[in-house]
């Protein structure tokens, strides 16, 4: 009823491959888009920017990169929160060292030394897979977060040890800094997410996303189709740092403008990310977002709706808010392991037969 | 107190709350997490004490001061959404109580001009009120407690640290890390040995570290310790059989519960504290009017407890600041810039704090355009494990302005050049 194929019909390949093959979800995503680029920007404020919007595209962008690695390769990485460290560090380098260039091209930097670092880290990947990889990669992120506060040429020596942002602007709009809109801090992340979001979804479902898969879903087989393992994993390690470094650099520059490397990028951060992707969906960039929004949206809600409306104590909420969410977290895994996604895609299917099902 | 994204499930937005006659001083406390030991009774310090100026003289000039709380547990993505969450709300003043928070509102408050006062902790360099306008840090900041704790060790070895071994133990983040260029100019001018041990945050871990020191035998170890490090820290300093007298803590590393738990073997353990700690008669004023009304933050329990006196302290300087506000403006009803004019013409003398009952609990101090950093004096105490309590070792110290001053001018200049901004008060 919802979703109606009725006249919905497909002359070519590739209009039957297409991301969106139904219609109705098709014109959904271009009003998403519509009002996420021409609605949005105009009612933002200061809050909705700084606490919702810009963690969760940014946190929607780690995202895709660790579900490029993990739910598209199989290849289990605990380092997130380093390797967003690198983009940050990377881009405070290239934005303290070259004042002139553009931050966009600052950012982009980030992710592109972060893919670098990735590919390092990622051979080991060629011997050990599963829970040792994960480790070789725990091990990555307390390396990278150790050496960040150990070197002081990388914080440029200064006294506290914290990387700040300085100011600087795209098309003479400051996006980083203290003099930064809401709109503007909003439009650079989503553009950003915007773009690898599309990127992705094309990779995937190339010939590297589908040697992605092959690799994850059975190593040997997929080598002895041709798939060269080599490649595959090295790639995925390579596309997947890049875009957890541009995170790092956005969270850093854009949304925080300021990070103590322990603090802000800590295992804790590896964690959160891997919950996300685990929550929104293993090998699916809808997961992807859909697990960003519900970690970093669900404890703003839940403590605006406890302390703001029922006026709780902070600390008590503080607690509950840590219950709810783990119960929640519990709960959507029983029901449905496969995450958000899953779910959105069987209510599609059961949308698409409403109201006569079988 | 925000409920702007309440009507999010509902899918509506709808505009903030009605404009607030009251006075806001938004309290970022954190009462869960590794640090809560530290901010629970600093937080029930700083509410009491607005709620004792609301309950007893009917408000601040006449206007009730109004304290929306707001949990970060000291996470600093927390602390902007904390601080996001309060600002519309007419807040007059922020003091995150943390350094790493402190540094994501310097440019925020600077560009939604809030002032921004954090006491005793934060950036050193904002003590340079010519290109920090809208940032303080009165009455003391780190760099002053690092050159406090030198001079009374001089006192103590006769006038010369020559050849000593001097250990910084310290939180291995951007607050732990602010003495350091300090103690390492000190080094070189007083010519004893400075080894730098840091301990990861939270801190629980500390075994190595000990054992280091065990090794190296140092003749002091100062410690730049938050929240659970402290409590690890002078436990293990026990278990190696360090001398008490020889460990000396900073501001935010000598309350009651950083040496409870070690019992008798904290006896002797000394810090320093920036604000005297003594049963004032204030403290008789917030039991009746606060605690026993049922209107305390907490349980009344940390009433007169070192971080609650500090966090009532910070307070009563908020309220001060706001009443010079006043007075220069002739209103009643000011807003964040005048606040930020009453902070830069705060005066607090002796007679003033005597008049508040908490005589003497803290240093004489003028703020000024220029000189946002206050006196930076401190004292030294000293934890007295058989009757519980801190004793004071000494009188409030000046620190060397010879050696802070240029690291100060040096530091904020820089920021200023990278940050395009022009020093102010010429």
């Amino acid at each position: 009823m919802f979703y109606r194929e009725a006249g919905d019909f497909k002359t070519s390949y590739r209009d039957d491959s297409q991301t969106f093959p139904i219609g109705f979800d098709r014109y959904r995503y271009y009003a998403v888009l519509v009002l996420a680029f021409a609605v949005v920007p105009f009612v933002i404020d200061d809050y909705w920017a700084s606490a919702i919007f810009v963690p969760f595209l940014i946190y929607a962008i780690a995202a895709i990169g660790l579900n490029i690695l993990v739910g598209y390769c199989g290849q289990l990485s605990l380092g997130t929160g380093g390797f967003m460290a690198v983009g940050a560090y990377a881009c405070y380098k290239l934005m303290t060292a070259f004042p002139d260039l553009n931050i966009v091209f600052c950012i982009l930097g980030g992710g592109l030394v972060t893919a670098a670092v990735g590919v390092l880290f990622g051979l080991p990947s060629l011997r050990i897979k599963g829970f040792y990889l994960a480790v070789a990669t725990l091990a990555a992120q307390f390396f990278l977060v150790w050496l960040f506060n150990k070197v002081p040429w990388f914080y440029n020596y200064s006294a506290s040890g914290q990387i700040s942002a300085p100011a600087r602007s795209v098309f003479g709009q400051p996006v980083t800094g203290a003099g930064v809109e809401a709109w503007a801090q909003y439009m650079i992340c989503l553009v950003f997410a915007v773009v690898l979001a599309w990127a992705a979804r094309n990779l995937t479902r190339g010939t590297v996303g589908r040697s992605w898969m092959a690799i994850r879903d059975m190593d040997i087989a997929a080598e002895i189709i041709g798939v060269n393992p080599l490649r595959a994993k090295l790639t995925a390690f390579a596309v997947s740092s890049f875009y957890i470094g541009i995170a790092g650099a956005l969270f850093f520059a854009v949304y925080l403008g300021a990070v103590e490397v322990g603090e802000a990028f800590g295992i804790q951060k590896s964690f959160l990310i891997l919950f996300m992707i685990i929550i929104g969906g293993l090998g699916s960039i809808f997961g992807s977002f859909a697990g960003a929004a519900f970690l970093v949206l669900l404890p703003v809600l839940l403590k605006n709706v406890l302390v703001g409306s029922l006026g709780w104590p902070t600390d008590l909420t503080a607690h509950v808010q840590l219950m709810i969410l783990g119960a929640l977290i519990i709960g959507f895994l029983i029901a449905e392991p496969h995450g958000l996604a899953q779910l959105w895609r069987v209510g599609k299917e059961k949308l698409r037969l409403w109201p006569f099902p079988h | 107190m925000t409920n702007r994204l309440a009507p999010l499930a509902l899918g509506v937005l709808l505009a903030a709350g009605p404009a607030a006659a009251d006075l806001v001083f938004p309290d970022l406390s954190y009462r869960t997490g590794p640090f809560a030991a530290g901010g629970v009774p600093f937080s029930d310090g700083y509410q009491d004490y607005f709620t004792l100026v609301n309950e007893r003289d009917g408000g601040i000039g006449g206007v009730k001061a109004r304290v929306p709380e707001c949990e970060t547990a000291y996470n600093t993505e927390k602390g902007v959404e904390c601080y996001e969450a309060t600002k519309g709300d007419g807040a007059l003043i922020y003091q995150p109580l943390s350094t790493g928070i402190t540094y994501q509102l310097i440019p925020k408050v600077e560009a939604d001009h809030i002032p921004l006062h954090t006491m005793g902790y934060g950036r050193t360099s904002a003590a340079n009120g010519k290109v920090f306008e809208w940032v303080f840090n009165y009455p003391a900041n780190y760099w002053d407690g690092a050159s406090v704790v030198i001079k009374y060790l001089m006192d103590e070895n006769g006038g010369s640290l020559e050849g000593k071994k001097i250990t910084l133990l310290y939180h291995n983040s951007a607050y732990g890390k602010e003495p350091i260029p300090t103690l390492e100019a000190l080094s070189k001018k007083h010519g004893f040995r400075l080894t730098l041990i840091p301990v990861d945050s939270p801190g629980q871990e500390q075994k190595s570290q000990w054992l280091q020191i065990r090794r190296e035998r140092p003749d002091v170890v100062v410690m730049w310790g938050w929240g659970v490090m402290n409590q690890v820290a002078i436990q293990e300093a026990a278990n190696i059989g360090f001398p008490m007298d020889h460990f000396i803590g900073n501001w935010w590393a000598g309350a009651e519960h950083d040496v409870a738990s070690a019992g008798m073997a904290a006896d002797g353990y000394k810090a320093l504290n920036m604000n005297r700690v003594v049963d004032y008669p204030v403290f008789a004023d917030i039991r009746t009017h606060v605690v026993e009304k049922g209107l305390a933050a907490g349980d009344g329990s940390n009433v007169g407890s070192v971080l609650y006196t500090r966090g009532m302290y910070a307070a009563m300087l908020a309220v001060e600041a706001a009443k010079t506000a006043q007075e220069m403006t002739g209103t009643a009803q000011i807003d964040a810039a005048m606040m930020r004019e009453g902070m830069e013409h705060l005066e607090m003398t002796a007679a003033r704090m005597e008049a508040l009952g908490m005589p003497g609990i803290g240093p004489e101090f003028t703020v000024s355009c220029a000189d946002h950093g206050g006196s930076g004096m401190a004292i030294v105490q000293q934890w007295n494990a058989g009757d519980k309590e801190w004793v004071p070792l000494t009188d409030f110290i000046a620190p060397d302005a010879e050696v802070i001053a240029p690291l100060i001018e040096a530091d904020s200049t820089a920021f200023a050049a990278e940050n395009g901004i022009t020093p102010r008060c010429d």
